[in-house]
């Protein structure tokens, strides 16, 4: 017979699982030395969906619009290396932090709507910031992105074309950010998102200010992915338009589906698939590559309806 | 402890609460019967804030102050002492019992907002969800998935919610909807041995219930109050009779 407490540690606890898991995103340094870049995009694509898990796994805020945010990071990132000062750092720090008061001030109209509205929304703030920055192509170079990026050293170590030091910037910060994703919602606040997901007429009738919660959600977010689409640009020493494009907000959230959203992990294995999936199939035919992800999409919403992980889970309980 | 003063809501032309006026004193408690359609839920959902009304005020005793808190959203309502349950279930599916009232007390405590500190470390929190689920015979039930749990037990598990905001006045919505009449009379039975401080307000349409567990009684037809009074003067009520009995005649 557990006690109360115990019920609650054994949520906390660290799994043997997670731990290999988090051993194995070594391998690539020592198995794949020569897709160390592919890597480094699957970290920060992974970092991407872990964003948006928070969201729409944990307090159920769909969105078609994260991009804005991912965008937002990348662009800070960009012209703060190109004008001011080229220390990554520094840089991710700031473009996280202008990503999360761009969250923020969303916020105040995002968490008043649910539904079909919120997805328009959200996808209607993606569409305005992406012709923004196209726009205003005296500052982000518009179409043809932002050149001249350059990324500086790394604690002494240079971003070369190996990607060495890419895919370690990036696993490193994807690595801090699940630590920080998990302490979330493991806490008291990350159980409250779950009862606004769970139920969201029941929360004010428990006494729950629900639209600060998701306020905070949003704009914690909203910073994570800020981050992300940061290291894109020190990865990558460029900003193209696409960081802010509908595509890249509705691929997140396919590679989330597909991995399974509310549970951390289905983020980074959604992005593991897809990236490895999309390199591998766009070698073959490259026109024919949403062909593959959509069958597999449709698969999986048929048939997995908690996503890959979600089956796995399923499936490793029977077998119990 | 709980009073409203003229409150008014109509729906378009079909009105559904008039001129409602009540008093519940601490400690009373009051059973709110009436056909269906009366407007018993949407009292309930005026005083919790859930809905509002057209015009007049709701106020609740604080200490030996009255405050109005008819502008109040329903979240600060529960925080100034005013429960409710629902007619019909209102849980967290994926939650199991136990986390499911912690964090009714996380959200009382004020700490819900918390992100950099772990659930297990709040002990005192956990241990009270415990005890208030023990309280209402939940106890075995706690670490279970709520959506898991038989009909009967998540009707108690509506009721522990609403206690874990520690609430000075409680609003029970029909708490023994769908459940069979054996296991009705214990789920009141749990109600009733609730501290007496608390004031109850619930809506019931067994009568034996009613009458068994109401100090107090309030009839409401077609959103308007009937009558109000102890059992034995709503029994005798020509009115009250007339709408029970009246259906029953034409029913029969």
């Amino acid at each position: 017979m557990e006690n109360a407490s115990s019920h609650f540690h054994e949520k906390v606890r660290w799994r043997w699982l997670e731990i290999v898991f988090w051993l194995c995103t070594l391998l690539p340094f020592v198995v794949t030395p020569n897709y160390l870049s592919l890597a480094s995009q699957i970290a920060i694509t992974a970092l991407f969906a872990l964003s948006l898990d928070l969201i729409l796994g944990y307090a159920g805020i769909v969105s078609l619009g994260h991009a804005a945010f991912f965008g937002v990071g990348a662009y800070a990132a960009g012209l703060f290396s190109k004008y001011y000062f080229s220390e990554p750092l520094t840089g991710l720090a700031l473009a996280g932090l202008l990503s999360g008061v761009v969250g923020y001030a969303m916020s105040h109209v995002i968490v008043r709507f649910r539904h079909l509205a919120l997805i328009m929304l959200t996808m209607g703030f993606g569409l305005l910031l992406h012709e923004a920055a196209n726009s205003a192509s005296g500052l982000t170079g518009g179409a043809d992105g932002l050149q001249g990026v350059r990324t500086g050293t790394l604690f002494g170590f240079k971003f070369d074309m190996f990607g060495r030091t890419a895919y370690a910037y990036s696993l490193a910060v994807l690595f801090l950010c699940f630590l920080a994703c998990r302490r979330i919602i493991h806490s008291p606040f990350g159980l409250a998102l779950r009862g606004i997901r769970e139920n969201a007429t029941r929360m004010p009738a428990i006494g729950a200010p629900s639209l600060a919660h998701l306020r905070k959600s949003y704009t914690i977010a909203a910073v994570m992915a800020g981050v992300a689409g940061a290291l894109l640009t020190h990865t990558t020493s460029t900003v193209s338009l696409e960081v802010l494009s509908f595509g890249r907000s509705a691929d997140v959230l396919v590679i989330l589906i597909l991995g399974g959203a509310g549970r951390l992990y289905g983020g980074i294995i959604g992005a593991i698939i897809y990236m490895v999936a999309r390199d591998q199939f766009s070698g073959i035919n490259p026109q024919y590559w949403y062909f593959w992800i959509g069958l597999l999409l449709v698969a999986v919403v048929m048939f997995l309806p908690n996503g890959i992980l979600g089956g796995l889970s399923a499936l490793y309980k029977k077998s119990k | 402890m709980l009073s409203t003063k003229n409150l008014n809501k109509s729906f378009g032309s079909l009105v559904v609460a008039q001129d409602i006026a009540l008093e519940l004193p601490k400690g009373v408690r009051y059973a709110l019967i009436g056909p269906n359609g009366a407007g018993k839920t949407t009292l309930m959902n005026l005083m919790t804030g859930m809905l509002r009304p057209d015009s007049g005020q709701i106020f609740l005793d604080e200490g030996a102050e009255t405050e109005e808190i008819t502008s109040l959203r329903p979240h600060q309502r529960v925080k100034k002492g005013l429960a409710r349950t629902f007619q019909i279930n209102t849980l967290f599916p994926q939650l199991s019992a136990l986390e499911s009232v912690a964090l009714a007390i996380l959200e009382r405590e004020g700490i819900s907002g918390t992100w950099w500190n772990s659930l297990p470390s709040y002990r005192n929190a956990i241990d009270e969800a415990q005890g208030i689920l023990k309280s209402l015979g939940l106890g075995n039930d706690s670490f279970r998935m709520t959506k898991e749990l038989a009909y009967g037990r998540q009707r108690l598990l509506e009721i522990a919610l609403a206690l874990a905001t520690r609430p000075r006045v409680l609003l029970l919505d029909e708490p023994a909807a769908g459940v069979p009449k054996d296991e009705s009379a214990a789920l009141f039975e749990a109600i009733a041995n609730l501290s007496r401080d608390l004031t109850i307000l619930f809506i019931e349409h067994d009568m034996d219930v009613v009458f068994r567990f109401a100090s107090r009684i309030i009839v409401m037809v077609s959103g308007r109050i009937l009558v109000e009074g102890p059992p034995e003067e709503i029994a005798r009520d020509e009115r009250v009779r007339e709408v029970y009995l009246g259906k029953a005649h034409v029913a029969a």
